[in-house]
C-alpha cells in the first residue's frame, strides 16, 4: 500500500483540477494577449480562475493577485523589491522576519544582509510560535518590512497573523505573510488579517506545480520583479500560463470553500489525531511544539532513539512517504532550523519526523501507517545505542493528559 | 555546474547494494555481556563515539581474547541514519579475528571500500562519508581503552579531512608545490573537503579545530612571506628581477647598492647623496638623487661622479637605470 503523508512538501493534483487544465494544452492554446479569437477564447476561464483566487483569500476586487511561478518567486519579489523601493534610497534599512521561515524568505534576507540591510530574525517560543509582542518590540523607525509565515511548514503552528497585522498597521510598517502552508488548511482572510501581501503556491493545495501568486493590497507600491510585457497590468511580465492559472483557480476553489475547510478540520484533523495518538502511545515519543493552534493536517513527532533518516528509510520500504528535518537527510548536512529552534537537545533535532496529511488520505491508510511505524520504531530502537543507554524521561503529551 | 548537477537525485540512489543490505539487515548489531566475554576467555571492551553536532552515535563491543589480544567477539549499537548503521555493521565485521593492533589500522576508507559493490564506485554519496569516519573513530576509542592509552596516540599526523584521510602537512605541501589558490583546487588535487565538506569551513556537519580555508589562507600568507624574503635576499646583481620589483623593493635595492658601493666613495671626498624618487619612463628607470655635502658643489657632480653612480646602479641592478641629479 502506498501512503503519502508528505503533503506539506507537495500534494497530488486533484483530478477535477487536472480536467479543468487539460483543454488549455492542445485545444485552447492561444496567447491571452492576442487579439484573435484563439487567444481571447481563454479569457472567460482565466477570469473564472481569478474569481476563485479572490474568493479563496477574500481579497477585495481593488486588490491585486499577481500570478507567479511559485511562492518562492513571490517571496523573493517582496523582499527584494522592498529593498529596491524602500531601502536603497537610504530612508529605511531594516527587515523583520523569523528564524523559522522558508528559505525563500531567509535566503533572500541573508542575501540582502550581505548588501548591508539590517535583518532581525525573531525566535519562536517553546511552543514553536512567533509572538506578536516580539514583532512589536523589534519594529524600529527604519523598519521597511515585516515578513512572517502564516503557518509553519514543519509543525503546522499558526502564527498570530491578525495581531501582527494590527501592530504593523499601527506602526506604519509593510506586512507580508508567506501563506503557503495555510491555504486550504485554515481560513486565510487577507482583509480580516490585515496583511498587505501574502504569497502562495498552487501545488500545496492540490493544484499544479510551477504556479503561485502574490496578493498585493490596493495602494501597496511594489516594483515589478520581472520586467517585460504588460501582462498582469505591468506588475509581472511573461506570457500567462493559462493552464496553470486555471488549475490554480480550480484548486483554490476546491480547497478554500467552507465545506472543504470543515472537511480539513474534521476529517483530515481526525486522521492526523489518530495517527498522532497512536505514535504517542509508544514510549518516549513527543509532539514537537504544542498541539493547539496548528494546521489540521500536520504533526511533527520526535521518537527518541530513532534517527530521522533511518526512520524515513524504513517507512519508505513499506510505501509510506514522510519527511524529516534531520541533518543526515539533507544535502548540506545542516538540521532544519525549526528543529534547532526547539533548543539544545541535539537528539531531538535528529529524531523529528513530519507527517502531513491531505483530504486524499483514508482511515485505512492511517491504520496501515500506524502498524508500519510501530514496526520501524521497534527495529530501529533495537539497533539504537542512544535509546538503549539514555534515561527515558519523556512522557507523551496525550498520555499525560 | 553541469547538466548532471542541475537535476539532483535522491541520496538514497547513491547507496551501494551492500549498504542497503546492511541498513536493512545489520549482521552484527547487539551487545556482548561480561559473562559472554568471560566465557570466551576474553576482556570486554565497550567504546562510545558520538559526533555531538551531528547527533549520530555508535557503541562498539569487543571481546578481546586475553592471551592473544585477538578480537573474538564484535558487536555494535548505533543511533544514526542508515549509512551509519551499515558502516558500523561492516566496521564491526572487519574487526573480527584481528588483534587489537591490527584492528586499529582499519581506516574509514577501508570501511567505505568494504561497502562497495565494485571497486570503482563509491558506496555512499560524498556527504555520507562521515558515517564511516565515525566507525573508524570508535575503533581507536576501543583500542585505546584496551591498551590504556589516549585514542589520539594512534594518529601520527594531524588529519584535517577525515573522510579522505588527508593530513595538514600534505595539504600545506600540495598548496605550495602546485600554487593552489582556491578550496576547489585543493579538492581537485587532494580530495580533502570533497566528501562530507565539514573540513572546508565552520558550520558544517562536524566542528573542527582548523578548516581548509584557514590552512589555505595561512599557507598562502606563508608563501607570500617566503617570496618576499627570497626577493629581499636575492643577489643584488640579479638584473632581471629589478624590473619586476614593486616600487618599495626598487627603492630598497637602489639604497642597498648606494650604501654598499656609492656612498663610501662619496664620503671619502666629504660628500654624500640621497635618493629622492624613482620614476618609470619609456622603459627606463629614472633615479632622482640629491647631492649632499661636498658633492653638492663638486664640479664633476654632473659628469664623472654622476657617470660613476649610474654605472654602479646599472651594473648591479638594471641596464635601463638613468640617474638624474636635482
Amino acid at each position: 500500500m502506498q501512503v503519502y503523508l508528505d503533503n506539506n512538501a507537495t500534494t497530488k493534483v486533484d483530478e477535477k483540477v487536472f480536467e479543468e487544465m487539460t483543454p488549455f494544452f492542445c485545444e485552447m492554446y492561444g496567447n491571452p494577449n492576442s487579439l484573435h479569437s484563439v487567444g481571447s477564447a481563454t479569457h472567460p476561464k482565466i477570469a473564472e480562475a481569478f474569481d476563485y483566487l479572490y474568493e479563496g483569500i477574500n481579497a477585495d476586487d481593488e486588490d491585486d493577485i499577481i500570478i507567479t511561478a511559485n511562492a518562492t518567486e513571490a517571496n523573493n519579489w517582496v523582499v527584494k523589491s522592498v529593498w529596491l523601493d524602500r531601502i536603497l534610497d537610504g530612508e529605511k534599512n531594516h527587515i523583520i522576519t523569523s528564524e523559522v521561515e522558508h528559505p525563500a524568505i531567509t535566503a533572500a534576507c541573508n542575501y540582502l544582509e550581505k548588501k548591508g540591510v539590517d535583518i532581525t530574525y525573531l525566535t519562536v517560543n517553546e511552543e514553536g510560535v512567533l509572538e506578536a509582542d516580539a514583532v512589536r518590540d523589534a519594529i524600529r523607525e527604519d523598519t521597511a518590512l515585516v515578513s512572517v509565515m502564516w503557518a509553519n511548514n514543519e509543525t503546522g503552528k499558526l502564527f498570530p497573523i491578525k495581531e501582527i497585522g494590527a501592530i504593523c498597521k499601527e506602526k506604519g510598517v509593510l506586512f507580508h505573510s508567506d501563506a503557503t502552508q495555510a491555504i486550504g488548511k485554515v481560513k486565510v482572510d487577507v482583509q480580516d488579517a490585515g496583511v498587505d501581501m501574502i504569497s502562495f503556491s498552487a501545488h500545496k493545495f492540490h493544484g499544479p506545480k510551477g504556479v503561485g501568486g502574490l496578493y498585493i493590497k490596493k495602494g501597496v507600491a511594489l516594483s515589478p520583479y520581472m520586467h517585460g510585457g504588460e501582462q498582469m497590468d505591468g506588475r509581472r511580465a511573461g506570457t500567462l500560463d493559462v493552464a496553470s492559472i486555471v488549475g490554480m483557480g480550480k484548486a483554490m476553489q476546491l480547497a478554500t470553500n467552507t465545506m472543504a475547510l470543515a472537511y480539513e478540520e474534521n476529517h483530515v484533523g481526525m486522521l492526523r489525531d489518530k495517527l498522532e495518538r497512536a505514535i504517542l502511545k509508544l514510549p518516549d515519543t513527543i509532539v514537537i511544539g504544542d498541539t493547539k493552534n496548528r494546521t489540521p493536517n500536520t504533526t511533527l513527532i520526535s521518537i527518541r532513539g530513532v534517527e530521522g533518516e533511518a526512520m524515513l528509510w524504513d517507512l519508505n520500504k513499506n510505501g509510506i512517504s514522510a519527511s524529516t528535518g534531520s541533518a543526515c537527510a539533507s544535502e548540506d548536512l545542516e538540521a532544519n532550523p525549526v528543529m534547532n529552534a526547539f533548543g539544545s537537545d541535539s537528539e531531538l533535532a535528529h529524531t523529528g519526523i513530519r507527517f502531513s496529511l491531505s483530504r486524499f488520505n483514508t482511515e485505512e491508510q492511517i491504520d496501515y501507517a500506524i502498524e508500519k511505524i510501530k514496526e520501524a520504531v521497534e527495529r530501529l530502537r533495537s539497533i539504537s545505542s542512544s535509546y538503549a543507554y539514555t534515561p527515558k524521561n519523556h512522557v507523551s503529551e496525550l498520555e499525560h493528559n | 555546474m553541469a547538466k548532471s548537477s542541475l537535476v539532483s537525485g535522491s541520496i538514497w540512489d547513491e547507496y551501494s547494494d551492500i549498504v542497503v543490505d546492511r541498513m536493512n539487515n545489520p549482521q552484527h548489531q547487539g551487545h556482548i555481556t561480561e559473562e559472554e566475554a568471560e566465557a570466551m576467555n576474553a576482556t570486554l571492551i565497550v567504546a562510545d563515539f558520538g559526533a555531538e553536532s551531528c547527533g549520530d552515535a555508535v557503541r562498539l563491543y569487543w571481546a578481546v581474547e586475553k592471551d592473544t589480544d585477538k578480537i573474538v567477539g564484535s558487536k555494535f549499537k548505533s543511533f544514526g541514519c542508515g549509512t551509519a548503521i551499515a558502516s558500523s555493521d561492516i566496521m564491526t565485521e572487519l574487526c573480527m579475528g584481528k588483534t587489537v593492533d591490527e584492528a586499529v589500522k582499519i581506516t574509514n576508507i577501508d570501511v567505505e571500500k568494504a561497502m562497495r559493490d565494485n571497486p570503482d564506485t563509491p558506496a555512499v554519496p560524498p556527504q555520507k562519508m562521515h558515517c564511516s569516519v565515525m566507525a573508524y573513530d570508535v575503533i581507536k576509542k576501543a583500542a585505546a581503552t584496551y591498551k590504556g592509552v589516549d585514542a589520539e596516540s594512534f594518529e601520527e599526523e594531524f588529519i584535517i579531512c577525515e573522510c579522505a584521510r588527508v593530513t595538514q602537512d600534505t595539504l600545506v605541501d600540495v598548496i605550495k608545490i602546485n600554487d593552489l589558490k582556491t578550496v576547489e583546487e585543493i579538492i581537485d588535487f587532494t580530495k580533502a573537503g570533497g566528501f562530507c565538506k565539514s573540513c572546508i569551513k565552520a558550520g558544517g556537519h562536524e566542528a573542527k579545530d582548523i578548516y581548509l580555508i584557514d590552512i589555505l589562507k595561512d599557507t598562502r600568507e606563508e608563501m607570500e612571506r617566503e617570496r618576499l624574503t627570497a626577493m629581499a635576499n636575492a643577489p643584488k646583481d640579479d638584473k632581471e628581477d629589478f624590473a619586476s620589483m614593486s616600487m618599495v623593493q626598487k627603492t630598497r635595492a637602489i639604497d642597498a647598492v648606494v650604501e654598499e658601493y656609492v656612498r663610501p666613495m662619496l664620503i671619502m671626498d666629504g660628500g654624500d647623496m640621497e635618493l629622492v624618487d624613482i620614476k618609470e619612463e619609456a622603459g627606463n628607470f629614472d633615479v632622482y638623487i640629491k647631492y649632499l655635502g661636498a658633492c653638492s658643489t663638486c664640479s664633476t657632480g654632473s659628469t664623472g661622479t654622476l657617470y660613476a653612480i649610474e654605472s654602479t646602479l646599472k651594473q648591479n641592478l638594471d641596464e635601463n637605470i638613468r640617474v638624474i641629479t636635482l
